[in-house]
């Protein structure tokens, strides 16, 4: 079998000219979701002092939890701590937009809803922000998933989303989890 | 023999010494991990295993085991002495010594913050004096290989240098830049802080700081696996290599766009500015570009070799190539797991997929099969094909040798699969014990079962392995051979001169400059401009 060097060439040419060619719907494919579907990463840089995130403001302890925002909207509020969540349950409105806020005090954690696309690492430093909507209801697990210390393993919490008509906030917006 | 034998056998068994011992604890992880009770099980035990598996097999048995094969390729590539053995001796004894730290810290419990560090979580100092002295001891290994393919150009102007010593001198420039975010986070935040001279760490920072190293270093890690796929699986299935000049290209792309992409392990951090993980995905695609140019060199020039076999039609030639040839059958199975790794690099890449399987045992599973996978195998057949030529020896037996790469590629399998699938619907990463009595993971039961088995099947491959190459040290008068002096694949068409752009690093290192500067400078300003608040110091030693 002899190909000549121009063959040579010749084929690698079309061969690179098809790979760029998926590369290109790649890219295109990745590009497409994120601007037309805002299927992007968690960014934002919002700073928070670590040292004083229990003292005052939006995360100190009665803070905490699911709150309906007086100007709307359903948020979150989380601190993530060596080695549990606080607080360890969070109830969230079926089919409604949510935006988790997380902040660590101490190391760096990370979270993630199980089965859903809620995934954000948690810096100290910055807070961390994932809007989402939960399209089923139930209940979800919600683990640490960065390494933070030996207690890694035992750092987990549940999300509980209840269909809209029992989401039932009291007159400060706030909703918990009943028990168990 | 070559003269360096010794360096290189140091090298090589230290290497795979810190596998053997590595191997043993991932099947005792995957084994805690499960739902049968393991021994020894406590968290404590589990992570000081995981930081010791993650070292071992990230940073003993790549480096070593580069080092050690750039010095035979060095050797029998450019048919001249290295330059400066003595330099090299002191190297490997700097990163022997760096070893011993790194192993003596771990196992005391004082540095279990797995082979990723996580700052503000902060081990004990000399844990990353330890790390230090073996990237050191690889910083002179990559001098003596630029100082070698130097020497070779100056006495032989005008020629290409050959193609596996190129090769290895691109993994050689491109480890010096690859390790310069993580030298950089040691030395100025890492150590500080672990000696005390600090109490708190800008964890943004070193976060930016070790995503420039991230992600090259599996590139340093995967080029000896191109090196054999390139030069020594064409020669073994007796072809020729089918262009020179697009294996050139393919190594030097390496050098380039694998480096402005690390950040895309932190695409779920809060910190970096949103355009630049932008800027950096569309590299990430790029980089995906060498790779399918490989595929095709080697698939062409496994061709060559069918062909002239006398493989006829369409895909006879594939049945004509000598897949009973160790080297052969390794690089037909690791391209195999290429398909799969590389599948699922794809959506770990994508900006918005990333979500769904960000630190789940997805991102476990793509790593172990493309690096334990695809490239480990490769560092055995490597293995294989250089160690009669070590050691003076004839193959004891080529059989046990297939016997292992297969039931490698077969365990590997059996271990990651399982990963991929419960990663996709959710396992978390880093997690000593799982409650299997809750509904959500009782499922998960079979399945880490299952991957259990494929890492027990590993460790034995893994112990037939190290049983080959120790095979070649007994001495056994019927073993003793003339042996024929290393060949390296001779392309379709010799003669013609690279290009002196592919002959050299000079125009590409400006590129990777300017790359670099683009990917990074801004990220890395970002934490000096927006002055996040600092995180306490978490000391893992107590102290």
């Amino acid at each position: 079998m002899a190909i000549s060097e121009t063959g040579v060439v010749q084929s690698e040419r079309r061969w690179a000219l098809a790979m760029a060619v998926v590369s290109v719907i790649f890219l295109t494919a990745i590009l497409y979701a994120a601007i037309a579907q805002h299927l992007s990463p968690p960014s934002n840089v919002e700073l928070i002092d670590p040292a004083t995130i229990h003292v005052s403001g939006e995360f100190a302890e009665d803070n905490l939890g699911t709150r309906l925002e007086p100007e709307g909207g359903v948020v979150i509020r989380l601190v993530t701590t060596q080695f549990s969540f606080v607080p360890s349950c969070v109830v969230v409105p079926q089919d409604a937009p949510v935006t988790f806020r997380v902040v660590s005090p101490d190391v760096i954690h990370g979270i993630m809803v199980v089965g859903t696309n809620v995934n954000t690492m948690i810096v100290p430093g910055y807070i961390s922000r994932v809007r989402t909507r939960f399209a089923e209801a139930g209940e979800k697990l919600m683990p640490c998933h960065e390494f933070c210390g030996l207690g890694h393993s035992q750092m987990i919490a549940k999300v509980r989303v209840v269909p809209v008509n029992e989401f039932k906030p009291d007159a400060d917006g706030r909703a918990h989890c009943a028990e168990p | 023999m070559p003269s360096l034998s010794r360096l290189i056998l140091a090298h090589l068994w230290t290497a795979f010494a810190a596998f053997g011992g590595a191997i043993i604890l991932g099947l005792w992880q995957m084994w805690v991990r499960s739902p049968f009770a393991a021994p020894l099980s406590s968290s404590e035990n589990y992570f000081i295993s995981v930081t010791a598996h993650g070292s071992a097999m990230g940073y003993v048995l790549t480096t070593f085991f580069i080092m050690g094969f750039g010095y035979f390729v060095a050797e029998t590539a450019l048919k001249r002495p290295v330059p400066f053995p003595q330099l090299a001796w002191a190297a490997f004894y700097a990163g022997i010594a760096g070893v011993v730290l790194v192993v003596a810290t771990v196992i005391s419990g004082q540095a279990t913050v797995l082979f990723t560090f996580y700052p503000p979580l902060t081990a004990s100092p000399w844990f990353y004096v330890g790390l230090v002295l073996v990237v050191a001891s690889s910083w002179v290994w990559c001098v003596l290989m630029l100082v070698a393919m130097g020497q070779w150009k100056r006495e032989n102007p005008g020629k290409s240098v050959p193609l596996a010593m190129f090769a290895t001198a691109a993994n050689a420039v491109l480890w010096l830049w690859t390790t310069i975010g993580v030298a950089a986070e040691i030395v100025f935040v890492v150590l500080p802080a672990a000696f005390g001279v600090t109490d708190t760490v800008d964890v943004g920072l070193t976060r930016t700081l070790f995503s420039w190293t991230l992600h090259a270093i599996v590139y340093f890690w995967l080029l000896p696996a191109y090196i054999a796929f390139y030069t020594m699986a064409p020669q073994k299935a007796g072809g020729r290599l089918y262009s020179d000049t697009m294996a050139r290209i393919s190594f030097v792309s390496f050098l380039i766009y694998g480096l402005p992409v690390g950040l895309h392990h932190l695409f779920m951090d809060p910190h970096p500015p949103s355009g630049f993980k932008t800027v950096q995905m569309v590299f990430t695609v790029l980089v995906a570009v060498p790779t399918l140019l490989t595929v095709f060199t080697v698939c062409a020039s496994m061709e060559t070799a069918g062909r002239l076999r006398g493989g006829q039609g369409l895909l006879g030639w594939v049945g004509a190539l000598p897949w009973k040839e160790p080297m052969v059958l390794a690089t037909g199975l690791s391209f195999s797991m290429l398909w799969f790794g590389g599948f699922g690099g794809l959506i770990n890449m994508s900006y918005g997929m990333n979500a769904m399987i960000h630190n789940t045992s997805w991102v476990t599973a793509h790593f172990h099969m493309i690096f334990g996978g695809s490239v480990v195998i490769m560092y055995f057949a490597i293995a294989y094909e250089i160690w009669p030529k070590l050691t003076g020896r004839k193959t004891p037996s080529v059989a046990l040798q297939r016997v292992q790469l297969w039931s490698w590629a077969i365990g590997m399998m059996i271990l990651s699969l399982p990963w991929h699938v419960l990663g996709l619907f959710g396992q978390w990463r880093r997690v000593a014990q799982f409650d299997y009595s809750d509904p959500n993971i009782a499922w998960w039961s079979p399945w880490m079962a299952a991957s259990l088995l494929g890492g027990a099947i590993l460790v034995v491959s893994a112990a037939l392995f190290i049983c080959n190459i120790a095979r070649f040290h007994i001495d056994d008068k019927k073993l003793q051979a003339e042996t024929e002096p290393m060949r390296y694949a001779v392309s379709l068409h010799p003669g013609t001169a690279a290009p002196a752009a592919l002959n050299g690093f000079s125009l590409w290192n400006v590129l990777v400059l300017v790359l670099m500067t683009a990917a990074y400078a801004v990220p890395i300003a970002h934490s000096f401009v927006v002055k996040p608040p600092q995180a306490q110091v978490h000391r893992v030693n107590g102290q």
